[in-house]
């Protein structure tokens, strides 16, 4: 009897009426632009995925060691909310002979969980209903949500394959309003490579300036820069006022899993994202910033090494996929090439999609980066010189057996 | 020697059987220019030699490598080069170092079983009037060599896509 009981509540509980639980907000962030892909790429088998946007490289095993030393020594608690003093301070002396930036460990910088973390704390702290956000198109998908998620309304502004992807002061201009508040970079570009140099920057300085925008710079993949040396957009004059640093340990030293990333700002703009990191996060993973520690005091010589190798494959596969025909620009930085398939006559998710089904080999459509992506495929050449060199010989097979 | 050399030998060492065209390619090169190169480097003795890593363990089910530590009585005139370069003919002999500590000389030798090793330590190496003692360390298993893992290990996944 009990039992038909219970059965017959449950059964009554399970019609009652349920109003729709979902935000607003949580409806108008698009979902991920490569779920089919991942799906089609787990049904096939022998793909090469050139999808990933990781390094192929496991951690230095130094920094896994440093990591592993630091729970058996019981480091397992909280730290501060800005991070361990030590890594603050290593960091400070690192961005100081890097780049030449001065932050200030104790005011100016926060030790986030992974860059992914320090964005949307960055911008929830700086972002008003009714801004308009700036940010460059193509790039890493995180941006627009999150400004979207802030009550922002984002801006893309198109970075053109003629201008080798970088951000052109005359673009720019064409796309600030009085609303205009704030602009985010990401350079070296995810998914194009694309690299500003100083004069680039310089340019965009004077509009910053006159127009009194923040700049929010993602430079997580500064040191995979090939041509020349990484400028960090802090450094122009009159930019580090206005200008919040964002990067992390991910992709220089091959640590995307741990998580670790930073912000560094004016003293007065830290304050307000502290307060936020404080609520969402508390501290970052403790193991993580042990083994940052080490990454930043001794994992130089295994990062350049890392670089060396990223350069000759980038050298390999972009000469590969001028010569099967797939135009493609040298991309100065990150470990992304983004070739046009526009004269194979498909879409990008066209391509992608046959590419996969077709040749076995993954590349994301570009256009899953911002409209002015479309009519190219990112491909990351973060894998093997051999598997680089099979996937040049496919693609080169699949683009003969187009009409 | 530049960078373009550098970075040309630790791509050999690597894979010498790399393309010429590919070699090129990643250092920006002409393949000319780097056949050049590649020459050069043979010519003065820096490449000294094109081979593959084997694992002969896999092949030779019974062959016995052991280390052999040697200690010396230096000749007038000759220190140690004269018996090292004695002992560095005889071909089952794969490395010989002089080095510091306890011993002076060791060596890396292969046998074709315990026996050969034995016979090699007992009756060729030994009765040399300057070999003063002799250890010999049987090798159980080889987990890397040459910067190759012998040992399966189990690589980290990455997801086949993220942004």
């Amino acid at each position: 009897m009990l039992n038909v009981k219970t059965d017959n509540a449950c059964h009554s509980r399970s019609e009652q009426k349920k109003r729709d639980f979902i935000s607003d907000r949580a409806k108008v962030i698009p979902p991920s632009g490569i779920r089919r892909f991942f799906d089609l790429a787990g049904q096939m088998e022998d793909v090469i995925s050139l999808g990933v946007g990781e390094p192929d490289y496991s951690t230095p095993w130094h920094i896994c060691d440093a990591a592993i030393t630091s729970i058996e020594q019981g480091h397992t608690a909280y730290t501060s909310n800005t991070g361990l003093e030590s890594l603050r301070q290593e960091l400070a002396r690192f961005l100081r002979e890097r780049y030449q930036v001065e932050y200030e460990p104790k005011s100016e910088m926060i030790i986030t969980t992974g860059v992914s973390e320090g964005l949307d704390i960055a911008i929830r702290a700086v972002v008003n209903p009714g801004d308009e956000v700036l940010v460059v198109d193509p790039s890493y998908v995180s941006y627009a949500p999150c400004v979207t998620m802030a009550g922002g309304t984002p801006v893309s502004v198109p970075c053109a394959e003629k201008d080798r992807f970088r951000l052109s002061a005359d673009v720019l201009m064409q796309h600030i309003t009085p609303q205009s508040k704030a602009m985010v970079l990401n350079f070296p570009n995810n998914p194009t490579g694309g690299v500003m140099r100083r004069e680039d920057l310089e340019a965009i300085a004077d509009i910053a300036i006159d127009h009194d925008l923040l700049i929010l710079s993602d430079e997580v993949y500064a040191e995979l820069t090939y041509e020349g040396h990484h400028v960090a957009t802090a450094a122009i004059e009159g930019l580090w006022d206005r200008t919040i640093t964002l990067s992390g340990f991910s992709k220089a030293f091959a640590m995307t899993g741990w998580r670790l990333g930073y912000i560094c700002a004016p003293s007065e703009i830290t304050a307000a994202i502290l307060k936020i990191h404080q609520y969402v996060m508390l501290s970052s993973p403790t193991m993580s910033q042990y083994a940052a520690l080490e990454a930043l005091k001794n994992g130089e010589e295994a990062m350049r090494e890392m670089v060396r190798e990223y350069h000759l494959r980038r050298n390999l596969f972009v000469d590969g996929l001028n010569r099967i025909g797939l135009p493609c620009h040298i991309p100065e930085g990150a470990f992304y090439a983004f070739p046009s398939v526009k004269g194979t006559g498909l879409s990008d998710y066209e391509f992608a999609e046959r590419l996969i089904t077709e040749a076995g080999v993954a590349v994301v459509p570009g256009s899953a980066f911002g409209a002015s992506g479309t009519g190219h495929v990112r491909c990351s050449y973060a894998v093997s010189r051999k598997e680089l060199s099979e996937a040049i010989r496919r693609m080169d097979e699949f683009i003969r057996s187009l009409p | 020697m530049d960078d373009i050399d550098r970075s040309l030998l630790s791509l050999l060492e690597e894979d010498c059987s790399t393309p010429l065209h590919e070699l090129a390619v990643m250092l920006a090169c002409s393949e000319e220019e780097i056949a050049k190169r590649r020459q050069q480097l043979e010519k003065d003795g820096i490449i000294r030699r094109y081979s593959a890593v084997i694992n002969w363990e896999q092949v030779d089910k019974g062959a016995v490598y052991a280390i052999i530590e040697l200690k010396v009585a230096p000749e007038r005139d000759h220190g140690y080069d004269r018996i090292a370069a004695r002992i560095s003919r005889f071909t089952n002999v794969r490395n010989l170092w002089l080095r510091t500590g306890t011993h002076d000389l060791q060596l890396l030798v292969k046998g074709k079983s315990m026996q050969e090793i034995a016979r090699f330590v007992s009756e060729q190496v030994a009765p040399m009037e300057q070999i003063r003692e002799t250890a010999t360390h049987i090798i159980m298993k080889t987990y890397k060599e040459n910067g190759v893992h012998y040992v399966e290990r189990e690589d980290g996944q990455r997801l086949p896509f993220s942004f």
